[in-house]
């Protein structure tokens, strides 16, 4: 294979970029960076590349499987021949200036011999211990050695340290005995690397804010309430439930669901800013639900709805007219158990002109929580000199260089620099792509 | 005779625990032409692909049959492999026994294993027919062209020429700049407008790569990726441009509502551009009310523009700003406010006392003139009442539509629209600032209405995927292209229709006219094969004669698995 893509010959060394977070856009930022000829080095945190829209099960307003569409985008940055992975690792530090940055970064250990881990999944089958699966967000348990999902890129295991008993109390080693492929490295230790990067993409996405905190809209009150991740899990194929949709209580399928927005976001007390995607991927959920449980029907509970993009008004008139959605517009004030553990009754204001309290009866309630900057992306930008804006997400306040963070050579694209959706995300991490080339066209 | 390998994958127990591998093995040793056949714990370990490597070389072998997972993910890693060791890479054929077998068929064993065996003969039958294909290379023009000197536009020009890129913008007003110009301030920053175009505009003035068409038209548009033939016509000289890629970013118009509310006839209804005009004069109304979502979310038209409200909240806020004695009401249906800091700018607009109403489809609002002053009948569905606000002027917050001459542009460029005319990307979830076709992309609201940073991060996107193919200075086509036999072409056309990439033409050959594909253009989706009457248009790869190979074998192993 030829090595020379991108490049016209002269340059011996290809400019470096460190780009953090491998979500999707991340990826989209990785792959359009190297088709530029520069050398990328992806940072994930997590095991795998794919971030949150991995975990999505289709996606507005087209409803196109989600994980159909990008994991063809994770093998190709997995596949390139300018982009290394560092997955399962974090930047620690940056010094220098743009455009002779060196930035720290480490490599947690997975205590697997990435170049001998085959992914076969024989350990996972065999390891005895069972531990909280972030990946289906809490709803079903993995194994302490683990593939995160099972379209993981890189298709590597991790043995989660904390819990493995090999590593916490030195017995067990069943994983090391069944793996026909010499993998299992108990003693491996954390490594750094130094990378000497020209610029940095931030591209740290998102998390969901800890709804347990507003116990008036239900979570953890009620049993038969979910996050709207949560249920993304649940409807999807590969999913804790299979793909069956059923609530937690007492196993039934739920024929009337209720979708709560802006809860914790738009709210003075909470996060001030709105989301941006519950509107869409509520009335989504609302849709695909019917594909599961044909005579379930679902009610939004909304503000504003702000189906603003692409085909948006027309999903949700579509919703209206056939999937049995019902929009009302009010923020419900009281989320109750309503038998016992199963079901939940919500009490509104009915607004219009006969306003009036309703408390209604639901066998299961979705919540839509804020959208906030991703764990550590605080500290990251901290580390970086990157501002952050009043919201806590990295500020990018020149119209003029729309991605450049208060920071020379340090870009940002994704829901890291404000709450937005999926193809608004791809279009600025393409944009991340030109920026660096702009820069280091001007650095020479 | 074919010499095929045949290498059987366990994938760990993935393959091995449903399907009976090592009898797969021996059932491949009976297939014709099959010279070796084996099995891997791995196949795509080290350790497999030097073992596949290995029996190439011994054995000989000038065909190679990998049994395992998905193409999708390994035959570019099997492909090399054949490479390395001296086979032309599409002698290679990949046969899924993970998720067509072992994977679908979990609980029949028995079956899968038949299946298996099924599947490898096809691949067999299909390997021995399969012939060495080269890759074409086709060189690019290093030059872009961007149609449309508006916020985008110029942005993608800007970062064009800033990655040393020849640009050539082409505008067909006599001024660059397109709403921009006619827009002093932008939210939610209040940047000036006129900053950020000279701003713009000191990128390209300086530098020999920009090249602006001023009062210029798209005529005829030529070529494919990396090999355009752009025809302009500039101020009545007709100009030829050689190009490597094109960037639509023809913006999009304002909606005039032409009899709603009055407008046009009633003194004092204007749209939000002729407000603009007014606040750039230093003019604010003491009475004002917008009307939100004119003429767009209700029948014919139902999309929301996205930026409608956000103008109205900044206009609200500048009007406030001239004349803080200002009363401003907003009638809306919901606040299209998203993210952060346009949720900020609605904040700050009723913090400095505008007023918000909202209005439903079912009741809409009337504007009348009495004594002097417009008067706005609103029932708000909040109070539940029927409200009456004076007004001096009332802002009718229109949606962007698409420009009138969008169809034109996408016709000369082979690219589609939606249903409202705005261009229509390649995916609108992954590839929204690409076209199907090969080496035209799109931004801005000639996609759809957004705000400037949207604008302006699409812009750049568009310059990134532009500046691909040009800094690579060649495109490689994979040698899956379609071809016609001359012999048995008709020239019916259904293949130019059948084709989704404007591909297939029909042209002149030795006197006689036949189908002719463009390599560069295909995609290799086949859809011109099935669409031939004649059985004249064929896929490389996928011809015929290798499909009807496959078929047949699978009709054998069925028949004799029945008697």
């Amino acid at each position: 294979m030829h090595k020379d893509v991108g490049q016209s010959g002269g340059l011996a060394m290809k400019q470096k970029v460190v780009v953090i977070g491998g979500g999707i856009a991340g990826i989209q930022a990785s792959l359009d960076i190297a088709d530029l000829g520069y050398e990328v080095h992806l940072v994930e945190r997590s095991p795998s590349i794919g971030g949150r829209m991995a975990q999505l099960d289709k996606t507005f307003p087209t409803n196109d499987c989600s994980m159909c569409i990008l994991s063809p985008k994770m093998i190709m940055c997995a596949g390139h021949e300018n982009i290394h992975l560092h997955t399962y690792s974090e930047v620690t530090g940056v010094t220098g200036k743009f455009p002779k940055l060196k930035v720290t970064v480490k490599h947690k250990a997975r205590y697997i011999n990435i170049a001998r881990c085959t992914g076969c999944g024989d350990c996972v089958a065999k390891c005895p211990v069972k531990v909280m699966n972030e990946f289906e967000e809490g709803l079903s348990k993995r194994k302490a050695i683990y593939l995160p999902f099972p379209q993981a890129v890189p298709r590597k295991v991790t043995i989660d340290a904390e819990h493995c008993r090999m590593i916490t109390e030195k017995k067990c080693g069943v994983c090391k005995k069944v793996c026909q492929a010499g993998a299992i490295d108990y003693e491996q230790k954390d490594e750094f690397v130094k990378i000497g990067a020209a610029a940095v993409v931030i591209a740290t996405g998102f998390d969901l804010s800890d709804t347990s905190k507003l116990p008036q809209h239900g979570m953890g009150v009620c049993k038969d309430v979910v996050t709207s991740l949560q249920l993304e899990r649940i409807l999807s194929a590969s999913g804790p439930t299979g793909g069956h949709l059923v609530r937690a209580s007492d196993g039934m399928e739920p024929k009337k669901l209720a979708f709560v927005q802006c809860v914790g976001s738009r709210d003075a007390k909470a996060f001030r800013y709105c989301s941006s995607v519950c509107c869409m991927y509520a009335t989504k959920e609302a849709i695909l639900v019917r594909e599961h449980v044909p005579d379930i029907n679902s009610t939004i509970f909304y503000m504003d709805m702000r189906a603003t993009g692409k085909g948006f008004q027309e999903f949700v008139l579509r919703a209206q007219a056939n999937y049995g959605v019902r929009y009302i517009r009010s923020r419900p004030a009281i989320v109750q158990p309503a038998h016992g553990e199963s079901g939940v009754l919500v009490t509104y204001e009915t607004g219009g002109a006969a306003s009036e309290q309703l408390t209604e009866e639901f066998d299961m309630l979705v919540v839509c929580p804020a959208l906030v900057p991703s764990k550590g992306s605080v500290e990251l930008a901290e580390l970086m000199g990157a501002r952050l804006g009043e919201d806590r997400f990295i500020m990018t306040p020149s119209l003029r260089n729309p991605v450049d963070s208060t920071k020379k050579g340090v870009l940002v694209c994704g829901f890291a620099g404000e709450p937005m959706d999926i193809p608004d995300s791809v279009a600025q991490a393409s944009g991340v792509a030109a920026r660096v080339a702009e820069l280091l066209q001007e650095a020479g | 005779m074919a010499r095929t390998g045949v290498f059987i994958c366990h994938c760990g127990h993935n393959i091995a625990s449903i399907v009976a591998v090592e009898e797969v093995v021996k059932f491949a040793r009976t297939l014709p032409g099959v010279v070796v056949a084996d099995h891997n714990l791995y196949s795509c370990s080290e350790e497999g692909l030097s073992a596949i490597k290995t029996s190439i070389k011994q054995n000989n072998l000038d065909r190679v049959v990998v049994a395992a997972c998905t193409p999708r993910t390994h035959e570019p890693l099997f492909r090399k492999i054949c490479e390395e060791a001296g086979i032309n890479k599409y002698l290679f054929e990949f046969v899924n026994i993970r998720e067509h077998c072992s994977w679908i068929h979990a609980k029949e064993p028995g079956p899968a294993t038949e299946k298996a065996k099924r599947l490898v003969a096809m691949g067999v039958s299909k390997a021995a027919l399969l012939e060495p294909q080269a890759e074409t290379e086709s060189s690019v023009t290093p030059t872009a062209v961007v149609i449309g000197g508006g916020l985008a536009g110029l942005t993608a020009a800007a970062s064009l020429v800033a990655q040393d890129i020849d640009t050539h913008l082409v505008e067909q007003e006599g001024e660059i700049g397109g709403h921009l110009s006619r827009v002093s301030v932008l939210a939610p920053e209040f940047d000036e407008s006129r900053k950020l175009l000279d701003s713009l505009m000191s990128g390209l003035a300086g530098s020999e790569k920009a090249h602006i068409h001023l009062r210029s038209k798209l005529k005829d548009v030529h070529g494919f990726v990396g090999n355009f033939e752009v025809t302009i016509d500039e101020h009545g000289k007709e100009l030829k441009i050689p190009a490597g890629a094109i960037l639509v970013a023809t913006g999009a118009q304002e909606f005039q509502p032409v009899g709603e509310y009055g407008f046009g006839e009633l003194q004092g209804t204007i749209t939000q551009l002729d407000l603009e005009k007014m606040l750039s004069e230093g003019k604010a109304p003491n009475r004002t009310v917008f009307i939100q979502c004119v003429g767009s979310r209700q029948p014919g038209r139902e999309y929301c523009s996205r930026i409608c409200c956000n103008t109205s909240l900044k206009n609200a806020l500048r009007i406030l700003d001239l004349n803080p004695k200002a009363a401003v009401t907003i009638i809306h249906r919901d606040i299209m406010s998203y993210g952060t800091a346009w949720e900020e700018l609605y904040r700050r607009a009723s913090e400095r006392g505008v007023r918000f109403l909202r209005y439903a489809l079912a009741n809409p609002t009337k504007v009348t003139r009495k004594d002097g002053s417009l008067l706005v009948e609103v029932y708000d569905e909040t109070l539940a009442e029927r409200i009456n606000v004076e007004a001096d002027v009332v802002v009718l917050a229109t949606p962007m539509v698409s420009r009138e001459n969008s169809g034109d542009v996408s016709k000369m460029l082979k690219v589609p629209r939606d249903k409202y005319g705005f261009f229509l990307e390649a995916h609108v979830k992954l590839r929204p600032v690409e076209f199907a076709t090969d080496g035209v992309f799109i931004c801005g609201s000639a996609r759809w209405p957004s705000s400037a940073k949207e604008v302006m991060c699409q812009a750049l996107a568009a310059a990134a995927k532009a500046a691909i193919p040009i800094k690579r200075g060649k495109v490689i086509i994979e040698a899956i292209t379609a071809w016609a036999d001359p012999d048995k072409c008709a020239a019916c056309g259904n293949c130019v229709t059948a084709c989704p990439y404007e591909a297939v033409e029909i042209a002149t050959q030795d006197g006689k006219q036949i189908a002719k594909v463009n390599d560069a253009q295909c995609k290799g989706c086949g859809a011109c094969v099935a669409a031939c009457p004649n059985d004249a248009m064929q896929q490389r790869g996928f011809t015929t004669r290798q499909l009807g190979a496959m078929i047949d074998s699978l009709v054998k192993n069925a028949l004799e698995a029945e008697q």
